[in-house]
């Protein structure tokens, strides 16, 4: 049972992670019906800049471990809106009116880009995060020792999931993205500015993945250039889980593959760990192909 | 066809024909890599230019075409070459297998499937699944092909077997464009739903075009398998799969010549920037000087980077690939008196 209940908290950990770099695909997906193949490298951007932000400003000697690691978060998803921003004007934007599969290409190019730029920078070796910024505490839990930061995690993640999913129902903007995920032209119909919209999509999913970022380096230690790739198409197969386009659904999608990968690993085989989440989507696609909670979409004929 | 157009092709096949020549073994090897990758691309093409399934799974395909042939050629010693159909079948007969329950799924979909599929096929492939793979390690002591009692060894041979392969695949492939079944695939991918109308079974025209890619693949997978003699997972990774989807989409999809241009750009480009070292010392200093310090040890390792924004400013100013696919034009003096121009 305790190895149980271990598995399953570092399940929803790593399953929070998830379902923040997995909204970045399902907001973009929902506005632009693009697969942003570059949003894993700007997560691998949040993990490196929050490494060196770390190390360059000395942060730990200031603060206590909290305020550290809070002023870290906001700084990181900052700057990686800033790229993802970028990203958006000059590698997706011209293309907005051609073939999808352009964009699609375009994306593919602007991920080598960014990992090969963090690459040429940092080098190719893993990086090692300083392990003395949040304390080597565990929590009581029913008589269960939890390491903190799982905790920490897991909550850090569902309180933004929140916020996100209160502000794309109850605000201005949020009603504005949502129209223009439905439909851009009649969206464009009513007064709504839609570049803007696309613009903070790529303000609030690339600040998104940048945290998780940041919480891969906290809680594994140990950050390479390739490894956006790999949780990026986790993350994707998490968004595709809970049906794309769909905000609740890459919240429940990527909390859903931690967990099932994490108790897969455990009890099934540790050797096959990374294909669980393949074999997972190929099973839900073939059975419900718009995800759990995707709505059934009448096929344009 | 112009009589221009003709003497261009003739050209450039008389050039490539002569290089193993003039060409130093590194540099016939990148050719020999070129001829593999745009024969991939082409089987490729078949089913994301000309079906329009969006499938960045292919180097699954490839891997079980070369497992195949080294399982066979090292445990039974069948030669090489005879494993060829074989490999091209069993790649077949598993895309098939594979293909046939997502076959329905639209775009995005059927991508990140596709993508599902050639990891698991890697990962099973590093655990030794059947026990028969060799795990992480791979399988070695391939032998070499043989041909009339020649064994092909140096690349300068490798070259002429890789691109004779080459050569039949376009001609085979320029006649399946033209035939009933090359327009019902275009047809599908245009308007899936007209076609269906019109009497065109899409299921299983997608599935063919699948199965018949794979086969490509698989026989690919072969001379890959013959060339290096020794495989391992790492080389059939995701990576692959990506590098043969730009390969199509670059160079121009459900175009032939496009696609075998696309190749040359992203196999042989990458390895023509290896060779400008005088470029590193240059861009260290213009680094240095913007205040990021960037060591550019040799270009490289920044070929990469410069690689991908090419990918990008390509898409921007050229969407359609660098040569598209021409429009579908009837020679009118084909047509029989009194059919059709009356």
């Amino acid at each position: 049972m305790e190895f149980f209940i271990q598995q399953l908290t570092n399940g929803l950990a790593v399953g929070g992670i998830y379902a923040l770099i997995a909204l970045g695909y399902t907001m973009v997906y929902g506005v632009l019906k693009l697969i942003n193949f570059a949003h894993g490298d700007l997560f691998t951007i949040g993990a490196y800049l929050g490494l060196t932000l770390l190390t360059a400003l000395g942060l730990t000697d200031r603060m206590g471990p909290f305020g550290v690691v809070l002023t870290l978060a906001v700084m990181v998803m900052g700057l990686v809106a800033l790229v993802g921003i970028i990203l958006e004007r000059a590698a997706y934007r011209p293309l907005r009116q051609s073939h999808r599969l352009s964009a699609v290409v375009s994306a593919l190019g602007a991920s080598i880009f960014f990992q090969n730029a963090v690459m040429l920078i940092y080098g190719a070796r893993y990086q090692v995060y300083p392990h003395n910024i949040l304390p080597k505490m565990a929590v009581s839990l029913m008589g269960l020792d939890i390491p903190l930061i799982r905790i920490l995690i897991l909550l850090t993640s569902v309180v933004m999931m929140v916020m996100l999913y209160l502000f794309i129902q109850r605000t201005r903007v949020g009603t504005a993205i949502r129209a223009v995920a439905i439909d851009q032209g009649a969206a464009k119909l009513m007064g709504i500015n839609v570049d803007r919209v696309i613009m903070i999509v790529f303000i609030i999913g690339p600040a998104l993945g940048g945290a998780a970022g940041l919480m891969v380096g906290l809680y594994y230690g140990q950050i390479n250039f390739t490894m956006g790739w790999i949780y990026g198409l986790k993350a994707f197969t998490a968004a595709i889980l809970g049906g794309i386009g769909n905000i609740p659904g890459a919240m429940v999608g990527g909390i859903l593959l931690g967990v099932i990968e994490a108790l897969g690993a455990a009890y099934i085989s540790i050797a096959w760990k990374d294909a669980i989440a393949f074999f997972v989507l190929i099973i839900i696609l073939i059975v419900r192909p718009t995800g759990l909670l995707g709505e059934r979409v009448a096929e344009k004929v | 066809m112009t009589r221009k157009r003709i003497g261009l092709y003739a050209g450039l096949a008389g050039l490539l024909l002569v290089s193993p020549a003039v060409l130093n073994a590194y540099w016939v090897d990148v050719l020999n890599n070129v001829g593999l990758y745009a024969i991939l691309a082409l089987s490729l093409n078949i089913i994301l230019g000309h079906a329009g399934l969006f499938h960045m799974g292919h180097a699954a395909f490839y891997a079980v075409g070369a497992y195949t042939t080294a399982i066979l050629n090292t445990s039974f010693n069948i030669p090489v070459l005879w494993l060829l159909p074989i490999s091209g079948m069993m790649a077949g007969l598993f895309a098939l297998l594979v293909a046939r329950p997502i076959i329905h799924l639209r775009g995005d979909y059927l991508l990140i499937v596709t993508i599902g599929f050639v990891e698991i096929v890697r990962i099973a492939l590093i655990n030794n699944i059947f026990g028969i793979t060799g795990g992480s390690n791979g399988i070695f002591g391939i032998d070499r092909p043989m041909i009339f009692g020649f064994k092909i060894r140096r690349p300068h041979e490798f070259f002429y077997l890789i691109w004779f392969f080459l050569a039949v695949t376009v001609y085979l492939f320029h006649r399946l464009e033209n035939s009933r079944f090359g327009r019902a695939l275009n047809f599908l991918r245009e308007d899936d739903v007209a076609a269906e109308g019109s009497g065109i079974n899409t299921t299983h025209y997608k599935l063919v075009a699948f199965v018949l890619g794979a086969i490509w693949a698989g026989m690919v997978g072969t001379i890959y398998a013959a060339k290096m003699t020794i495989i391992a997972p790492e080389s059939f990774n995701f990576w692959e799969s990506v590098v043969m989807f730009m390969i199509v989409l670059l160079g121009g999809s459900g175009s032939i010549r496009g696609v075998i241009l696309g190749a040359f750009l992203v196999i042989g480009l990458p390895e023509i920037f290896r060779g400008l070292d005088s470029l590193s010392a240059f861009l260290n200093q213009t680094f240095a000087v913007v205040g990021l310090n960037v060591d550019f040890k040799n270009f490289a390792q920044a070929r990469m980077l410069v690689f991908g924004a090419a990918m990008v400013i390509m898409m921007i100013f050229r969407t359609q690939g660098l040569l598209p696919q021409l429009p579908r034009t009837y020679p009118l003096h084909k047509l029989k008196a009194g059919r059709g121009a009356k």
